[in-house]
């Protein structure tokens, strides 16, 4: 059990830098996921947390220790690959107890602690298979089991359910969730799926090209983004963004210029807020939740009715996702199963404004 | 109307190409037959000629109007006895054994221990050395041999097998190392990782998983050294010259050729008792050699 801090941390690959200084505290028994797309630096990052690549600049430290001249094997900490690296001449007994042996333990206690470990992950019965006999699912399983037997001081994480198959990622992501509660390891997770970032994590961190975007819970981070970076790339499907100009409406209020023929007021909570900036060309960002059909028994005065022509209509089930552009820009809304239109058709759609974010473009930060 | 006619005629086009594949099929087999008959063929009538002619009399090899691919008169082991008792073949052997099994467990050890450091070792120069260690193997030995002679001779070790196991490797090694860092490369990455996060050293890490991991590569390699350094002959035929000290490959024929008395019985006896051991590990490992061989050729 430990805490695990960045300080300022850089990694330079030949002149192109893969982590530009950064900064993270993770508290003891917290679980922690990097997410962000592909080459933002996440598994790097975790990779100098585990030794694997040394810090070109910057501090970490793990349980009060500064480990940055630490090799791997005495950072106590375990590490989940992508592909399981799971050693192919060895049982899964033999995978497990492989580090222990290292560490030359009685057998008594490799024994019981890999078979604890078999335990909680359920798989006691392929103790003596051959990763090749095992499905991508159990040998998943078995990497984890590796890991808890060390009963080490974090956790790392690296993609761990990439390879598997979309019903059982989130199997496993329910299984991953289970075992951390259990044994309460401080866990750092890296995916590029931020639907696993979401469900899984504590906290969230979003990184984009070797940097923090920002740091908070899934809630967080999914209702109060601070970067247009953030804002678009959590949330399935993402934040509606384009282009608007904020203008001063005849009552006082402010409005929110998105086409020559689509204009809508700013939530009276949101004007003090927005009105330095009136006049400015900004982003508007609006989740397609916010954009539904027109309900008969909602009230508040944030919810503006306008009309569209849909392009796409997608039937989810349980949702229809409805497609329309505006001043070529594509948006997307979430109405009931049966409200939509067919696509050429007109609809009336429900805008809730008091769900907007306004994002300076300059800065690319929310305002 | 026109949609049942448009079903038929997909139907039908489906068919044809079913057929057509079938009959390309086909066609690629008997072609594929024909060429590995043929070519099985022209490799198995040495070894058959070497068969027949061991087991043949004196007088029915030297007889002109008999069938050489069959045995007409009469079937002896003249020939064996010959060879065994009136030859040193059994020194030979006893040589090319000792040297063999050195130059292999030398060559592996070289060429493990190299080829792990230039596949996973990064450092400075090693896809440069590994480069020079191919290039190495492109060196034919009838030229090394000259520049080899002075070596062995300022070591003393003329006319000795053990010169043997001293210059063979410079055939076997680099190859073998190739072969092997062809195999190390595929290798997952994340193997290592794993072990160095489990605790293990490099040492650990090359005899508890690379070693066990790249097991067919390492059979390919040995099959190749041992192959190599029992058929060896411009080396001991260069650097051996008595016979106490000869290996097979040129004592069997310095034994049995004086000046232009050859000696076709015993010879042809010599040259499959000769070429037995390989034949017999080749069998018991083709499926591993192979293996090793098209990893180390995909992945190299």
């Amino acid at each position: 059990m430990a805490e695990v801090n960045l300080r300022q941390i850089t990694k330079i690959y030949e002149r192109t830098p893969a982590v530009r200084g950064i900064d993270l505290d993770i508290a003891d028994k917290e679980f922690i996921v990097l997410v962000g797309p592909s080459g933002c630096g996440k598994s790097t990052t975790l990779r100098m947390i585990a030794g694997l690549e040394e810090a070109s600049s910057g501090e970490i430290w793990i349980d009060g220790d500064l480990v940055n001249d630490v090799p791997p094997k005495d950072r106590d900490i375990a590490m989940v690959f992508q592909n399981y690296a799971l050693y192919p001449h060895m049982t899964v007994y033999e995978n497990m107890s492989f580090g222990l042996r290292l560490k030359r333990l009685p057998n008594a206690e490799i024994k019981q602690r890999v078979e604890n470990a078999a335990h909680i992950l359920d798989i006691s019965d392929l103790l003596s298979r051959k990763p090749r006999q095992l499905s991508g699912g159990q040998r998943q399983r078995v990497a984890m089991g590796r890991a808890i037997v060390r009963n080490p001081k974090v956790f790392l994480f690296d993609e761990p359910l990439s390879n598997l198959d979309a019903k059982l990622r989130v199997q496993m992501r329910t299984e991953i969730k289970r075992v951390h509660r259990k044994v309460m390891t401080t866990t750092i997770y890296v995916t590029h799926d931020q639907v696993e970032a979401m469900t899984l994590a504590d906290r969230v961190v979003v990184m984009n090209n070797g940097r923090i975007d920002q740091i908070g819970t899934p809630n967080e981070l999914y209702h109060a983004p601070r970067t247009k970076f953030v804002a678009g790339f959590i949330g399935s499907p993402a934040m509606n963004l384009l282009p608007c100009r904020l203008v001063e409406s005849p009552g006082g209020g402010l409005s929110i210029l998105l086409s020559e023929r689509l204009s809508l007021a700013v939530a009276t909570k949101h004007v003090a807020r927005y009105r330095p900036h009136v006049g400015k060309e900004l982003i508007f960002g609006l989740r397609p939740e916010h954009i539904t059909e027109v309900r008969p028994y909602t009230n508040g005065n944030t919810l503006q009715e306008f009309s569209v022509t849909l392009d796409v209509v997608e039937p989810m089930g349980m949702e229809t996702m409805v497609y329309f552009s505006v001043n070529g820009a594509e948006i997307c809304g979430r109405v009931a199963p049966n409200a939509a239109s067919s696509p050429g058709e007109t609809m009336q759609l429900s805008a809730d404004l008091a769900h907007v974010h306004l994002i300076d473009p300059a800065t690319e930060l929310v305002l | 109307m026109a949609t049942a006619d448009t079903t038929v005629s997909a139907r039908a086009r489906a068919r044809s190409l079913r057929g057509s594949l079938k009959r390309n099929r086909r066609w690629a087999l008997i072609l594929s037959y024909f060429f590995l008959i043929v070519f099985a063929l022209f490799f198995l009538v040495p070894p058959f000629y070497m068969i027949v002619t061991s087991f043949k009399t004196n007088h029915e090899m030297v007889n002109l109007a008999t069938n050489p691919w069959i045995i007409s008169e009469e079937v002896t082991l003249k020939n064996y006895i010959n060879l065994l008792y009136n030859t040193d073949f059994l020194i030979f052997l006893k040589n090319t054994v000792i040297v063999t099994l050195c130059v292999v467990a030398i060559t592996m050890v070289i060429s493990v221990l190299a080829a792990f450091s230039l596949a996973r070792m990064k450092f400075w120069g090693s896809g440069f050395l590994a480069t020079g260690v191919f290039l190495t193997y492109l060196v034919p030995d009838s030229l090394l041999f000259i520049p080899l002679f002075q070596i062995v001779k300022s070591l003393g070790l003329l006319n000795n097998y053990w010169a043997m196991v001293l210059v063979y490797p410079t055939l076997t090694v680099p190859f073998c190392t190739w072969i092997m860092i062809g195999y190390f490369a595929s290798i997952p990455k994340e193997l290592d990782e794993a072990a160095l996060i489990d605790g293990a050293g490099y040492i650990q890490m090359l005899l508890r998983i690379f070693i066990p991991v790249a097991l067919p590569g390492i059979i390919a390699a040995m099959i190749f050294a041992f192959t190599v350094s029992w058929s060896a002959f411009v080396y001991p035929m260069a650097f051996l010259y008595q016979s106490d000290q000869l290996v097979l490959t040129v004592g069997t024929v310095t034994s049995l050729i004086r000046a232009d008395v050859f000696q076709w019985g015993s010879l042809m006896a010599g040259a499959l008792l000769a070429a037995a051991p390989p034949l017999i590990i080749y069998a018991f490992l083709m499926d591993y050699y192979i293996a090793g061989l098209t990893s180390g050729a995909t992945k190299g």
